[in-house]
């Protein structure tokens, strides 16, 4: 578990950097460039770093599939519950104008809430898909060694 | 705008229709990915096609008495925002669409557990709510680029339900389907591409509009050619259906009813969008040879795709390849370039939905209980389960255009159609691809019927009641708008009238 130390220490460095950047694109994104799915990119970027450093069942302790399997959907329902909000308030489908009093503040909130819904969506599909393709062979590999060996520690690879 | 104390009231919630209509089924796949449990999420999906239908049929309502419906997405106005516009063709589209899923949906939940693993049902379910938003999307929607967004919903859920089946092969078919798929799609977005540098629009009403101003321009021809090739891919025009066979024979049985009667059909509707309304007929027909590449090709179509139909071994391999030809009909009527070909075309375009759903599920139906639907293993299955193979041989009657079918009405109006572009051959090669079509279709009935049983073959019961009854549906469909040809006659030409701008 030494191995590769220099590695490790600089992504421990880094990771929480990428993350605090795509949190910064995310909600800057109405400002300067960016916005949801760039921030989502980031994001899920930060994590698969992380697997790929100190491996993939360390990294799915840190974020577990269900959460992930959760944020997909909640994303893409945050988007769709802003639009029908405004439905809701007078408007038509996601018409920001009328989610506060004020036209501008009521875009501003809009566009807000939408690009997040797209960053949670983003970051987490692009997480499951990292995790599905890279624990797929390693689930392979399990059951092929509990297949070959039959007994409880078969389940450790390295 | 309007502050918010002007909340949402029943009397204008009918104004935002034509964003509830996608906007129910997108919200619905998110929701039956969280609630998981496999009974209720059917239950909710089945709610939501039923209130989508409802949802379609009052938008052709208020169309037919008030003429289109423009809906500003997001409160942008038109050329500028997404335009989600509603005519007498697409609002017809609608209903097919969600008419089509509500009564595959039923079937689709008995047939799905055989065909689909447990632990994937509700994402299943998810992706077929997501295609069923994508393919809506792209008929309602009036702008350009928007349909490639919804082509895109629409497709990659596709290939996730083609893939959800046990049977191995499915992945490769879907794979194959997600290349060729994917090549249509971008041709039609390089098209779209060329037609917004042009115009620096997107907006069809708009493009409409701009685009006489550059007739001239060679970037039109390219974008109208990229358009062409890729909408034939995704409808599988002739030489470009090789996806199709496999991805029908391999998906689950639901899925092949639902796609084989939507998907392909909601492509042709992109396609004729673009000729009529975007290019209009005067450039699609008279500066560029479309109506003469088209009814090569049609032709052509008729007769391979019903040639290998009559060799295939797999029945849903030869529906596939049956539909390769039933497409080609609608492309021959399109090519004629007057409205009553374009008509002729719409209304096989309504009538083949109808056909191919009742005879998927047949066979869907088939795959439930034999667990394959290979041509010698159906060798007496007409005792076996008589209701099924009644349903199909109700359904291929209709296929070959025997009268008081709706296949006979549609034949019947190409025909004529053809005689009165001058065109005598049409009528000619309408009847002799029939014939071929009472090849096939004969093949399965002679093996249901006239075979004993496979000796080494365990007996079968009849399909459950669940399978049974929205096949039967679909065949009482077929004959009541058969006997009742006129009902839909009269829509599209309606619909055609105003697509071709007469109105």
């Amino acid at each position: 578990m030494t191995h590769h130390f220099i590695l490790r220490v600089i992504t421990k460095l880094l990771i929480p950097l990428i993350l605090l950047f795509a949190l910064y694109v995310q909600f800057h994104g109405d400002f300067g460039p960016g916005g949801g799915f760039q921030a989502g990119v980031i994001f899920a970027a930060g994590l698969v770093l992380y697997a790929l450093v100190f491996g993939l069942d360390t990294a799915s302790q840190v974020i577990k599939e269900w959460v992930l399997l959760l944020l997909v959907p909640l994303g893409v329902l945050i988007y769709a519950g802003v639009g029908l909000a405004s439905l809701y308030f007078g408007g038509n489908y996601l018409d920001y104008n009328v989610l506060a009093h004020d036209p501008v503040h009521g875009q501003h909130l809009g566009i807000l809430l939408v690009e997040l819904g797209v960053g949670v969506t983003v970051a987490a599909v692009l997480t499951t898909i990292f995790f599905s393709f890279a624990g797929r062979g390693q689930r392979d590999v399990n059951e092929v060694l509990k297949k070959s060996s039959g007994d409880g520690d078969a389940g450790q690879t390295s | 705008m309007s502050a918010p104390s002007t909340a949402i009231t029943l009397a204008n919630l009918a104004t935002h229709y034509p964003a509830l209509q996608i906007v129910l089924p997108l919200v619905t796949a998110p929701l039956v990915v969280l609630l998981r449990g496999t009974r209720l999420v059917w239950l909710i999906a089945f709610a939501v096609t039923l209130a989508c239908l409802g949802i379609a049929v009052d938008l052709y309502a208020q169309v037919l008495q008030q003429g289109e419906i423009s809906y500003a997405m997001g409160g942008w106005a038109p050329p500028v925002g997404i335009e989600y516009r509603v005519d007498r063709f697409n609002g017809l589209m609608l209903i097919l669409i969600c008419a089509i899923a509500a009564v595959v949906l039923p079937f689709a939940r008995t047939s799905v557990e055989k065909e689909v693993a447990d632990n994937r049902l509700s994402l299943f379910w998810a992706a077929w709510l997501l295609c069923f938003t994508g393919l809506l999307g792209i008929v309602i929607t009036g702008d350009a680029f928007n349909v490639f967004v919804f082509l895109e919903v629409s497709s990659l859920s596709t290939y996730a339900l083609i893939a959800c089946a046990r049977d191995r092969r499915a992945l490769t078919s879907a794979f194959q389907y997600l290349i060729m798929g994917t090549i249509g799609a971008t041709f039609i977005l390089i098209g779209i591409g060329l037609l917004y540098m042009l115009t620096g629009t997107l907006n069809m009403a708009d493009l409409a509009e701009r685009l006489p101003a550059v007739t001239q321009a060679r970037t039109l021809n390219a974008a109208f050619g990229f358009i062409v090739v890729g909408c034939s891919l995704k409808l599988a025009l002739f030489p470009l259906h090789l996806w199709m066979p496999n991805a029908y024979a391999f998906a689950p049985s639901a899925v092949t009813a639902f796609i084989a009667a939507t998907a392909t059909k909601v492509s042709i509707y992109v396609m004729l969008r673009f000729f009529y309304t975007v290019f209009g007929a005067e450039f699609s027909f008279g500066s560029m040879p479309l109506g003469e590449v088209l009814m090569t090709l049609s032709i052509i179509a008729m007769f391979s795709g019903s040639l290998v139909a009559i060799y295939e071994r797999n029945v849903k391999r030869m529906l596939a390849y049956s539909s390769v030809a039933q497409i080609g009909y609608i492309t021959l009527g399109i090519s004629l370039a007057t409205t009553s070909g374009l008509a002729a075309g719409m209304l096989h375009l309504i009538n083949h939905a109808m056909i191919k759903a009742g005879l998927f599920m047949a066979m869907g139906a088939v795959v439930y209980r034999l667990g394959s639907c290979r041509l010698d293993q159906l060798s007496g299955l007409g005792k076996q389960m008589p209701w099924t193979m009644a349903a199909f041989v109700a359904g291929g009657l209709s296929l070959i255009g025997v009268p008081l079918t709706t296949g006979f009405v549609s034949k019947w109006h190409l025909a004529s159609a053809g005689f009165g572009a001058g065109l005598p051959l049409v009528p000619v090669a309408i009847l002799a691809s029939s014939l071929l079509a009472v090849i096939y279709v004969w093949k399965v009935i002679e093996t249901a019927y006239l075979r004993a049983p496979l000796e080494n073959a365990t007996p079968v019961k009849e399909a459950p009641i669940s399978l049974l009854i929205p096949m039967w549906i679909m065949v009482a469909a077929n004959f009541g708008f058969g006997i009742q040809g006129t009902v839909i006659w009269q829509a599209v030409q309606q619909a055609a009238v105003q697509l071709t701008g007469g109105v």
